[in-house]
């Protein structure tokens, strides 16, 4: 139609391929660092088996005492950290891309402190087992964002109205745990802390069946949705404009979301900061321009398998998982509110 | 560039629950430059919407070539209708040619491959903007003319028959007004693009447009040549403004001058109209 020049394409190229690159490699980098943490998960441990015995164990031979090690403590809680990680950083880039806002995850707006407050319930009021509080925590989960997503509805969907709306339901669920915590008997408040504070100990492999599930049929879903996501980016009219059915893509990608989330809370309990930090991570060594969704949940998997072993044997005490990654967490939360303050979001 | 019939029939739509377009039908000339003018809230932004079916009508239709814009696949309109909204969100840390790449959106499979077309498509609407240079560039670092011109450039690169933009012009200053309507009238001249826009200037609306259309409180009340349709009656039912039309010494086209109730000058040249505000009644 009109003579191209070739500047043009050949700057657009060194952009796109540049960032394609960068893209492929930091994703691999962080594929194999996951891998390499799976690892150290299934080797570290009070008792050190050779390599091949854990092979051997994985691979369903009976070893005295690896066995046990192995297959009942270290891989569920492997398969745990990486997948519980992965659905969190998933799910917290999901909430950040779509809501336009770095404080938006399941945890700020409030889904998390739904399931919390239920387990709490269950664990103190109703001395339930865990399967049962995992169920109710899964089911509150639910039930509050699709509270959340009817108040900000209004009359239009607005993302401020979510986001205050899910901050002042976390405030009141805070509020009830506290309660529980006062009431509850000396025998439950351990087992409830332990919920509240997030943690990989003691996951069993038939607590992993949910989540496993979920993963093998939501992830694809999500990864699948990826690119019309970053198209809603660009605002509500703009990404229609171009052919992205939005409201479509909006509901799938939260119901698919909270779920992810509320079922990996059940069984770790909520990790703090994961889902906050994973997003902007990836954002930051992928670059900005394309879809992060796998990275992000690489980075999720990577920093709840990495606290997990710093909590388990980097200090003479154990700490849970959902400590380490607090500690973490708490300094950037801070920065971001500054740096939001600073641009004027409030 | 090929002949395309978008049409409305008897919209009635609005959001919300509140209706703000009654009965409006109309036909968009094809490969021309079209404008709609009225006051805020007189529902040209909500029209230029639901030709674009980003409002669904409460009864009425859009076609484009005699169908349904809401029985064609949202992709495949996407490849004919584009649409720049007045305030797009810029994806915070985006550089230039990635966002005028997500124009290319309805022309990709679910997998997003890039392909030449793509990249020839992208590459185009640089060269046709004039951003070449800014394509390395993070959209914070620019201007606010450049980024309209990248804006219009990511719609460019959606490569629509017909373009739709919502006050393509408010925030620019005057020089990046002029700016962004000669590059959209060389797109109209050269690639015979059916441009539709909504624009707040009257007088520029008068220039730049092919043909008019002018709302009223929801309704279309007059349509036409810019010299068929301004006249100081028009003016005065659609933004309740006393005016003397005069022609632009430029342009040729007819040009508003608004009588206010200070400096006017007795008589008026050429204001054969009544003053319709009280206070002024008595100046005559």
């Amino acid at each position: 139609m009109i003579p191209m020049n070739a500047q043009a394409i050949e700057v657009m190229r060194k952009v796109r391929i540049g960032r394609r690159r960068r893209w492929a490699l930091v994703t691999a980098a962080l594929a194999v660092l996951s891998l390499a943490l799976c690892a150290a998960m299934l080797l570290l441990g009070n008792t050190f088996y050779p390599v091949r015995d854990v092979l051997a164990v994985l691979a369903g031979e009976e070893i005295q005492g690896a066995t046990f090690a192995v297959r009942t403590v270290r891989l569920p809680r492997m398969l745990a950290g990486l997948l519980a990680g992965f659905a969190f950083g998933v799910a917290g880039y999901t909430f950040q891309t779509m809501l336009r806002n770095p404080l938006a995850n399941p945890n700020v707006i409030g889904i998390t402190s739904g399931s919390s407050a239920a387990a709490v319930f269950c664990i103190i009021v109703l001395q339930s087992n865990k399967a049962v509080t995992s169920i109710v925590a899964v089911i509150a989960g639910l039930l509050t964002a699709v509270l959340l997503y009817v108040l900000a509805q209004g009359r239009s969907f607005s993302i401020g109205r979510l986001i205050l709306i899910g901050i002042g339901v976390q405030a009141m669920c805070n509020s009830l745990i506290s309660y529980l915590l006062l009431i509850g008997g000396e025998h439950q408040i351990p087992a409830a802390v332990r919920w509240l504070t997030g943690s990989l100990n003691g996951v069993k492999m038939e607590e992993m069946t949910p989540l496993l599930l979920a993963s093998l049929l939501l992830l694809p879903l999500m990864l699948a949705l990826g690119r019309p996501l970053a198209m809603l980016e660009l605002g509500e009219q703009a990404a229609a404009a171009l052919g992205v059915p939005t409201d479509r893509v909006r509901v799938m990608l939260m119901i698919a979301a909270v779920v992810l989330s509320a079922i990996a809370t059940s069984v770790t309990g909520p990790i703090a900061s994961v889902a906050l930090l994973a997003g902007p991570i990836a954002n930051r060594l992928v670059g900005i321009g394309g879809s992060n969704l796998l990275p992000a949940g690489l980075v999720g998997a990577v920093l709840v398998m990495a606290a997990d072993l710093v909590g388990q044997f980097a200090f003479p005490v154990k700490y849970p998982a959902g400590i380490v990654t607090a500690i973490i967490g708490a300094p950037y939360l801070l920065y971001l509110l500054v740096r939001m303050n600073r641009k004027g979001k409030f | 560039m090929k002949q395309h019939l978008l049409e409305a029939r008897n919209l009635v739509a609005g959001y919300d629950g509140k209706i703000i377009l009654d009965r409006v039908s109309l036909q968009i000339p094809s490969n021309q430059i079209s404008v709609i003018m009225g006051a805020n809230a007189s529902g040209k932004s909500t029209l230029l919407k639901t030709l674009a079916r980003l409002i669904r009508p409460v009864s009425g239709e859009v076609l484009l070539d005699g169908r349904s814009i809401h029985a064609i696949p949202t992709k495949q309109l996407a490849r004919v209708i584009g649409l720049l909204p007045q305030s797009p969100v810029v994806p915070e840390g985006i550089k230039v040619v990635d966002l005028i790449g997500r124009g290319r959106y309805p022309h990709q499979s679910f997998f997003g491959a890039w392909s030449k077309q793509d990249e020839e498509a992208v590459a185009e609407a640089m060269e046709i903007m004039n951003i070449t240079e800014l394509a390395d560039r993070h959209m914070d670092e620019l201007s606010g003319g450049q980024r309209q011109r990248v804006w219009i450039g990511m719609v460019l690169a959606q490569q629509t028959d017909i373009l739709l933009l919502d006050e393509p012009t408010t925030y620019l200053d005057i020089t990046h007004q002029i700016e962004i309507l000669d590059l959209l009238t060389d797109l109209n001249r050269k690639y015979g693009k059916t441009i539709v826009m909504v624009l707040h200037d009257i007088n520029l609306s008068a220039r730049y447009a092919d043909y008019l259309f002018a709302m009223r409180q929801g309704r279309l009340v007059a349509e036409g040549k810019p010299s068929e349709v301004i006249t100081s009656q028009l003016i005065q039912d659609v933004f309740g403004l006393d005016c003397v039309v005069v022609e632009d010494p430029v342009s040729g086209s007819p040009s508003v001058v608004p009588v206010g109730r200070h400096h006017v000058l007795h008589p008026v040249a050429g204001f054969a109209g009544v003053y319709t505000i009280e206070a002024d009644k008595r100046t005559v």
